[in-house]
């Protein structure tokens, strides 16, 4: 009760508040800015074409990656009704577990399968060895990149079992302690099992590198893939939640889950699909996200997780598209601030803007819950 | 006078003429044995191991001033963040930040202003003070917008900070830089050295008091005398000091708890728009509350991590918050009691005795090597060896440590959500609240008599 | 106390009044009851006052108008341009069907919702968009629809919370050795009231109960004894009988009469109109946000307009 009188009351303190208006001038104004900054420096030759856009490219993939993992994020904040802290473990899990089965479809009958499940951990196999590429062990990838899916979605039910679902009545407060909890669990037996090095799992696999009037441009083939990935899976989710009965019930429950109930919505299963949804997508994400950066470490998708709150409250929790939108932003900002601020700064900056977020419009930049 | 007289009097949640009290009115007496029981449960349980095990002396004296050190410096965080979260019912997960300011603050103000990392070389009480204060202002800076936000708002907006704070630590901008033509510095990635590290600063100061210093080298002599090393009493001196900053830490809170502030606190964790209704200012009371708490952090952040001599921004990562956390969960949010025996369980039992296990079977031998991967591990349980397995655990005794640790808060959340001592009668007042025997009309002759009739 | 009340009036500065900088001192003076911890003179009712006390205000000035408020959520509009007034020492009713803006003139009255427009005036002076601290401070206080009891707080903790600018709610007083004393005296003080007023409703033998095991009678009980323990002049119940077995509401109704012979000023919301028509001076009707009638119960009940916007919206 106290939470839901609390989020109106914060709501209704925000729209009586005339300050809000200047904010959104102020930050227009300072967007502007940015950008009469970034055509100074560019004319000015401090920057070339080519830099900005390999940081606004890095920017799109990474904020796919974001937004992708997000989706399942505002999804379960939505309608489960808590910031779920284990989310960032559910990305690193499908990643794992998605490219071990990688590993071991590319090397099986040439190197030995405990080897090859522990991602090289005992220093025994590499990833060139096995030319974990698209184009060197495609079937390989594609199967990994579904067991990467598959496996989140196993661990996102069994966890919701186990944990959530006897939780079911209990406030939003109580469900994000049990989630950091759950993300404890998940983290360390990672760490059990894989260990705490960062490991090098993907091959190279090079990319295209287009001249336009005199400026290279690079685009890696597995950042590509990584694009494509998202964006065929983001269509999937769009369709998914308009054209289903499925999607209707999930908006019913995020807009009111009592009325829901009460209207004959099967909530539990709801839920179930939810989770499968939501982690299935974040599976996918890390394994994408590990196919491009190359490197595996237990700790990859805790660190995101910050940065995928961020972009799902910018998005406004509960929607799919403003948590792609906001997903593409964070992405966006996380890289090409490093053009106007030290390096050091662009994640602070990331945080910063989601505190100013929370403060100023905590319903999002698209105000209103719509899931999809 | 009883230790319930004693420790009412201490606390101050006594009533001066009658010892009765309602029940569970403050009953500090059995809080004190709570806590001096479960300290000695877990002292005799690491003996008992070690002894079993055949641990050598200075092994299990040094992880039982370790076991010790871990439980002060951890109840001093809970009881601070039971202020936020268990008084107030203010969601700070950004704990580990406010520690670093503190820290940050104080190493950046005791540090020599020609080491490597340049300070302005003030002495460590200033430097304690500083970072105290430091705290206090990043809570007012944090409160000041978002005491507003729900609960789950309010996580993410702390644990935010928390991170923006220790990234910028981090920041290679800000290793060095000039204020007003005097050079200061946090270090950056390589982080900074603690120039005037609190064990050593205390408990030198400490042995140069006279009387002090007599029972000190006492309790040396002796500890040496069984074979403990010198650094091991060190450590154990530092843990006693401490402990008594724990018992400062329990009073000042107990005495916040227990008074009409702490009433108005308490009533804004139930429902803040009844203690708006009733005319409570309470966006003023949360703001004190946070910035209390969060210099108590800072305090806490100098005497744990400044007394290990030297800090990073790594150092005050997440996690720090959630293990606070969860000792604070384990042992009852809302109670300084419970917040104690939290920190000491979770230190103990959940921290400290599974390294004390793997040590001491790391040291006493008897199992195979461990296999460098799990896959191996798991392989040598398929070849029938499952010692090996066991020793691949061992090994790893850290990760499982906190794999056990989730499964703790999982548990708890769902079968005891309020803890080991939560749900406890902690009246918030300053007086016992049971009927007044002076009442002048009603009672008159049966409460010269006894005043326990009405019971 | 000093430091507690620092600041207040900085959040309703976007509509400053003559009255907003000196809240504390102009309530103290113009009503010496409310004054707290004034119950040193022995054989005083629960209450604490007797009612020529309060009477102060019966000079033509109502206790509490309403001008011309005005509230509109996301282009609802709840409350239309509402106006009217509250005598002192009176029980004034506020009926209406659902959604006819009952709740919602509350909560602008009482600060928790600020109006688009129109004046609040308590005891003359403005009062409107003051924060709710600022205007239970002046005297009136609220309950709540729902009973919001402070569930894992004892009932004597609900009690003691009651009264205003306790010394003991300043954190250094509270802490500091010496001084602390001084709030311990003050916190016997406001002891003793709380038992008076928890025999007075006939609760005392829940006084060691947390309030979360009451039953829901029992907490309105309990939220009118500790909305007392403010010292209000007014009060403004929401629904206090709602949910409430009818022997206890019998009793609660007891108290408020008793209460307001002592000289409070009350303004009821209710569901059950025959309960307002026998209870109340004075009836005031909302529909669709706006005063539809105004008048004794007699009057009301022989309205037609009132008839018709009952019967046309929910019938109950």
């Amino acid at each position: 009760m106290g939470i839901a009188d609390n989020y109106s009351r914060g709501r209704r303190l925000l729209v009586e508040r005339p300050g809000q208006a200047l904010a959104a001038v102020v930050g227009v104004l300072l967007v502007l800015a940015l950008f009469a900054d970034l055509a100074a420096k560019l004319g000015s030759g401090a920057l070339g074409v080519g830099d900005v856009v390999l940081l606004a490219w890095r920017g799109v993939v990474n904020g796919l990656v974001i937004g992708l993992a997000g989706v399942g994020l505002s999804m379960t904040y939505s309608i489960l009704n808590f910031a779920n802290f284990a989310h960032g473990d559910y990305i690193t899990g499908g990643a794992f577990v998605g490219w071990a089965v990688a590993w071991l479809v590319a090397g099986l009958g040439e190197y030995d399968i405990g080897s090859l499940l522990s991602l090289g951990l005992g220093a025994d196999v590499y990833a060139p060895q096995l030319g974990t590429s698209i184009f060197g062990a495609p079937l390989a990838l594609l199967l990994g990149l579904v067991a990467a899916g598959v496996g989140a979605i196993a661990i996102a039910l069994l966890i919701d079992k186990l944990v959530y679902e006897p939780m079911r009545g209990q406030d939003g407060i109580a469900l994000l302690i049990a989630s950091i909890g759950v993300a404890f669990i998940l983290r360390y037996l990672i760490v059990f099992v894989w260990g705490t090095s960062v490991t090098s799992v993907a091959d190279e696999a090079g990319g295209l590198r287009p001249t336009v009037g005199g400026v290279t441009f690079s685009f890696g083939y597995h950042e590509l893939t990584l694009v494509v990935c998202a964006v065929v899976l983001m269509v999937g989710v769009h369709v998914l939640l308009q054209r289903t009965k499925l999607g209707k019930a999930m908006r019913a429950m995020s807009d009111n889950q009592d009325l829901a109930r009460v209207t004959g919505i099967p909530t539990e299963r709801v839920i179930k699909w939810t989770w499968i949804i939501g982690a299935g997508l974040a599976g996918v994400a890390g394994y994408l996200l590990i196919l491009e950066a190359g490197t595996i470490a237990y700790s990859r998708g805790w660190i995101l997780l910050l940065l995928i709150f961020a972009a799902v409250i910018l998005g406004g929790i509960g929607s799919v598209y403003g948590a792609i939108f906001g997903g593409l932003v964070i992405g966006l900002a996380d890289s090409m601030s490093i053009i106007w601020i030290p390096s050091d700064f662009t994640k602070a900056a990331a945080f910063a803007l989601m505190i100013l977020i929370l403060l100023f419009r905590p319903s999002g930049l698209f105000a209103g819950r719509t899931t999809a | 006078m009883s230790v319930r007289d004693y420790l009412d009097r201490l606390t101050g949640t006594g009533r001066a003429d009658t010892d009765a009290g309602a029940p569970g009115d403050g009953a500090a007496g059995t809080d004190l044995g709570i806590v001096v029981g479960l300290m000695l449960a877990v002292y005799v349980v690491f003996v008992a191991i070690g002894v079993v095990l055949g641990y050598d002396t200075n092994g299990i004296v040094n992880a039982l001033s370790q076991v010790t050190f871990l439980t002060a410096v951890y109840a001093l965080v809970v009881l601070a963040l039971n202020l936020h979260w268990g008084y107030t019912g203010l969601f700070n997960i950004g704990v580990a930040g406010f520690m670093a300011v503190g820290t940050y603050t104080m190493a950046m103000a005791t540090a020599a202003p020609d080491a490597r990392v340049p300070g302005l070389g003030l002495p460590i009480w200033a430097g304690i003070a500083l970072g105290m204060a430091a705290a206090a202002v990043i809570g007012l800076v944090a409160a000041l917008p978002a005491l507003r936000l729900r609960a789950d708002y309010l996580a993410i907006v702390t644990i935010a900070l928390a991170e923006i704070i220790r990234l910028t630590y981090l920041s290679s901008a800000v290793q060095t830089f000039t204020v007003f033509g005097t050079q200061l510095g946090t270090g950056g990635g390589s982080g900074i050295g603690i120039e005037a590290d609190p064990d050593t600063v205390v408990v030198e100061f400490l042995a140069s008091v006279p009387g002090l210093n007599v029972l000190f080298d006492a309790f040396g002599s002796v500890l040496s005398g069984m074979g403990v090393q010198q650094s091991v009493i060190n450590n154990w001196y530092y843990a006693f000091v401490l402990l008594v900053v724990v018992v400062a830490y329990y009073w000042l809170l107990q005495r916040i708890g227990h008074s009409p502030f702490g009433r108005v606190l308490k009533s804004i964790r139930e429902d803040e728009d009844v203690a708006r209704a009733l005319g409570k200012n309470t966006r003023l009371f949360k703001i004190k509350s946070f910035m209390v708490g969060c210099s108590l952090m800072g305090l806490a952040g100098i005497l744990w991590f400044g007394s290990y001599g030297f800090i990073n921004p790594n150092t005050f990562l997440p996690q720090v918050t959630f293990f606070v956390w969860i000792a604070l969960i384990i042992g009852g949010a809302g109670s300084n009691t419970g917040g104690v025996v939290g920190a000491a369980m979770f230190a103990a039992v959940l921290f400290e005795l599974p390294r004390y296990l793997a040590s001491i079977a790391g040291d006493t031998g008897g199992l195979p090597s461990a296999p460098p991967t799990f896959a191996r591990a798991v392989g040598a349980l398929f070849d029938l060896e499952p010692l090996a397995f066991v020793a691949y655990g061992i090994d790893n005794i850290g990760p499982l440590r906190l794999v056990l640790v989730g499964v703790v808060l999982i548990v708890l959340m769902q079968r005891r959500p309020e803890g080991l001592l939560g749900h406890r009668k902690e009246t918030a007042a300053s007086i016992g609240l049971s009927r007044p025997n002076r009442s002048r009309e009603t009672t008159d002759a049966t409460a010269a008599t006894d005043g326990g009739e009405e019971q | 106390m000093s430091s507690d009340t620092a600041g207040s009036g900085s959040a309703a500065g976007d509509e400053p009044t003559a009255e907003s900088d000196a809240s504390g001192a102009d309530t103290d003076a113009e009503a010496p009851a409310s004054a707290t911890g004034r119950d040193d003179d022995a054989g005083v009712t629960a209450t604490g006052r007797e009612a020529d006390e309060v009477g102060a205000h019966i000079d033509g000035t109502p206790a509490l108008a309403v001008k011309n408020l005005r509230k509109t959520f996301g282009g609802i509009t709840a409350v239309d341009g509402t106006s009217f007034a509250v005598e002192a020492g009176k029980m004034t009713g506020l009926i209406g069907p659902n959604g006819a803006g009952k709740s919602t003139t509350f909560n602008l009255i009482t600060g928790f919702n600020r109006p688009d427009s129109g004046q609040v005036l308590l005891n003359g002076d403005d009062i409107t968009g003051k924060q709710p601290y600022e205007i239970a401070d002046r005297g009136l206080v609220r309950t709540f629809q729902i009973a919001r009891e402070l569930e894992e707080m004892t009932v004597l903790e609900n009690m003691m919370l009651g009264p205003q600018h306790q010394s003991g709610e300043s954190l250094w007083r509270a802490v500091t050795p010496g001084v602390r004393s001084s709030v311990k005296r003050d916190e016997e003080k406001v002891l003793e009231r709380v038992w008076e007023m928890l025999d007075f409703f006939d609760i005392a033998h829940l006084a060691e109960e947390y309030a979360g095991n009451l039953s829901g009678g029992q907490r309105k009980l309990l939220e009118l004894a500790r909305a007392l323990m403010t010292d209000p002049d007014i009060l403004l119940l929401d629904e206090p009988f709602a949910g409430v077995n009818p022997s206890l509401e019998n009793r609660l109704l007891e108290h408020v009469h008793e209460l307001r012979e002592q000289g409070y000023t009350f303004l009821l919301v209710e569901h059950d109109i025959d309960l307002i028509m026998e209870n109340c001076s004075r009836v005031l009707v909302l529909h669709q946000g706006k005063l539809l009638a105004d008048g004794e119960p007699a009057e009301i009940k022989a309205d037609e307009r009132v008839i018709e916007a009952y019967l046309g919206g929910e019938v109950e």
